[in-house]
């Protein structure tokens, strides 16, 4: 090894990063409680969102589709969030290094370089299955565009409050979430990709070259900052959901 | 008066046979790059030391090495950004040594002669024009100065030499990006890409942009491009269901495109088995210790 600098600290800290949210996520996910603050404030936790289901009552903005017995709702709707965020290109490098050691660093070799005879091992890249399916990102990302649309209405949603429209706390954390989400989304790889970058000529595509220059590419020069900061704000979300529902916390009404 | 500082600098030699790391000791000097203090170490200490250079202004792309570990021009890096103490350089792990810093790149010439060539429609002289948002996209890639830090820091060949036969890497993907890019180029290389240049080998970790000393966004810009550009043309049912409504040609297959590479040979233009042999004399197996 003649890396002689602290390389393994990002790798850990990805590790710790992405455990923290995966053990939050199976947490809050198999609750199946506590993810709707009704009467006087009208919160939906974003991991529960859109609720479909019976067991939903009140909080099925978008009607019932019926009932899936003990199984939390949240089950259900993680799939299509979860596809996005684990086929991004983010998250690939990000567990691609971390989790896989596939390279743990650069410079630094693959942990399954050499196998224990000395030979080396063959490596296959993303051409095989289940890495193949990879290549399904652009489809998780139109799930994505419909997700941020419905968690900006459950920002709107936020803002009702008995006897008109108010705001409280947890109205700008859900705010908040919903910018974070649209950034991350449109600075997604394959949206950039779509909504501009195809294009052979832009000087024939003038719309989409202005959208690509002007806000697929900014966005996607950040697309990890953001990353994490949605990630980690659709958690803190939840919980404060979590916590002014149980009673532990007041939300407090700004007007 | 202030107390003279001292260099302590580990140096590979060897060749393709075998070598190991030797010690030189010299006084410090003021707003020098390791490339300075290698060259004074050949003028006073080891004048048969091997190492390549050119420019020393970080333009054209030979003075590649591995500075504590991480791939990096020597001509840019300065003595004052390294950290206190014992500093090693060692050649590039990728590629096989021929003696002490320098190796034999020739690998990624072989690579460059399967790259398709630029194919623009033909005109009539002075027939072709180009609006400059159309060139500024491929600006970037223009300032690749081919050190070859890319192909060497990129784990896929420099873990794993047999896939040096069927993976282009970095350098070249960023060639064909600017080769897909290019507003006058009609030829479609999109399965080629995948069959014969290898890209889904390639799963993003992003240490070639990390070592690029250009400042190429290699992964953002043109590595995941490409891949995008691959799933248009084999993994995406819509844009085929797309191609057949609208009466689009189906996108050309590797064998059709590798018509265009600049190769001589016949195994050159076959997309399953590049001529580009995996070399058993790079730097992993002559001694120099493990990454």
């Amino acid at each position: 090894m003649l890396r002689n600098d602290r390389w393994w600290l990002q790798p850990l800290a990805t590790v710790l990063g992405l455990l923290a949210f995966v053990a939050y996520g199976t947490w809050t996910a198999f609750r199946g409680n506590h993810y709707f603050v009704g009467y006087p404030r009208d919160y939906l936790s974003p991991f529960y969102s859109p609720c479909l289901v019976n067991s939903c009552g009140k909080a099925a903005d978008f009607g019932h589709l019926g009932g899936i017995g003990t199984v939390s709702p949240a089950l259900v709707i993680l799939i299509f969030p979860m596809g996005f965020r684990l086929t991004c290109y983010y998250y690939r490098k990000a567990y691609y290094r971390s989790f896989w050691a596939s390279p743990p660093a650069c410079a630094v070799a693959d942990a399954g370089s050499t196998s224990p005879s000395g030979l080396r091992s063959h490596y296959s890249g993303e051409t095989r299955f289940p890495l193949v399916l990879q290549n399904a990102h652009r489809y998780f990302w139109y799930f994505a565009v419909l997700f941020a649309c419905i968690l900006t209405w459950d920002a709107v949603e936020a803002f009702r409050f008995p006897g008109g429209i108010g705001m409280g706390l947890g109205t700008l954390f859900f705010v908040i979430n919903a910018a974070l989400i649209w950034i991350y989304t449109l600075g997604c790889h394959a949206c950039r990709h779509i909504c501009g970058g195809s294009a052979k000529r832009f000087s024939r595509s003038r719309v989409r070259y202005r959208f690509w220059r002007d806000v697929f590419t900014p966005l996607n020069h950040h697309h990890q900052l953001f990353a994490w900061m949605s990630l980690i704000f659709i958690a803190w979300t939840d919980l404060y959901v979590y916590l002014v529902s149980t009673g532990a916390v007041h939300d407090p009404r700004f007007f | 008066m202030p107390e003279e500082r001292e260099i302590v600098m580990k140096l590979w030699r060897g060749d393709a046979g075998g070598g190991a790391f030797e010690t030189y000791k010299l006084p410090a000097q003021e707003g020098e790059v390791v490339l300075d203090v290698v060259h004074r170490i050949q003028a006073t200490k080891a004048p048969d030391l091997a190492v390549r250079w050119n420019c020393k202004a970080g333009k054209c792309g030979s003075c590649s090495a591995e500075i504590n570990g991480r791939p990096r021009l020597m001509c840019m890096t300065r003595m004052s950004s390294l950290p206190i103490g014992e500093i090693t350089v060692s050649p590039m792990r990728g590629f096989p040594i021929m003696r002490d810093l320098v190796t034999d790149v020739s690998y990624n010439f072989e690579v460059a002669k399967q790259i398709p060539s630029f194919t623009p429609a033909p005109k009539p002289p002075g027939g072709y024009r180009m609006s400059q948002v159309d060139i500024d996209r491929g600006q970037e890639f223009h300032k690749c100065i081919e050190c070859f830090l890319c192909q060497n820091v990129c784990h896929v060949i420099r873990d794993h030499e047999d896939n040096k036969r069927v993976y282009a890497g970095p350098r070249f993907f960023v060639r064909l990006a600017e080769l897909e890019m290019h507003p006058l180029d009609t030829l479609d290389r999109r399965a080629y890409i995948s069959e014969a240049m290898g890209i889904g080998l390639c799963n993003i970790t992003k240490c070639c942009t990390e070592v690029c000393p250009e400042d190429i966004h290699i992964t953002d810009n043109a590595i995941i491009p490409l891949k995008e550009r691959v799933v248009d043309a084999r993994y995406d049912p819509v844009a085929w269901l797309g191609r057949k409504l609208l009466g689009r040609p189906a996108p050309l297959s590797a064998v059709q495109a590798a018509r265009y590479t600049g190769a001589a040979s016949s195994a050159a233009r076959s997309p399953s088995a590049r001529a580009v042999p995996a070399s058993p004399e790079t730097a992993s197996s002559t001694g120099l210790p493990a990454d």
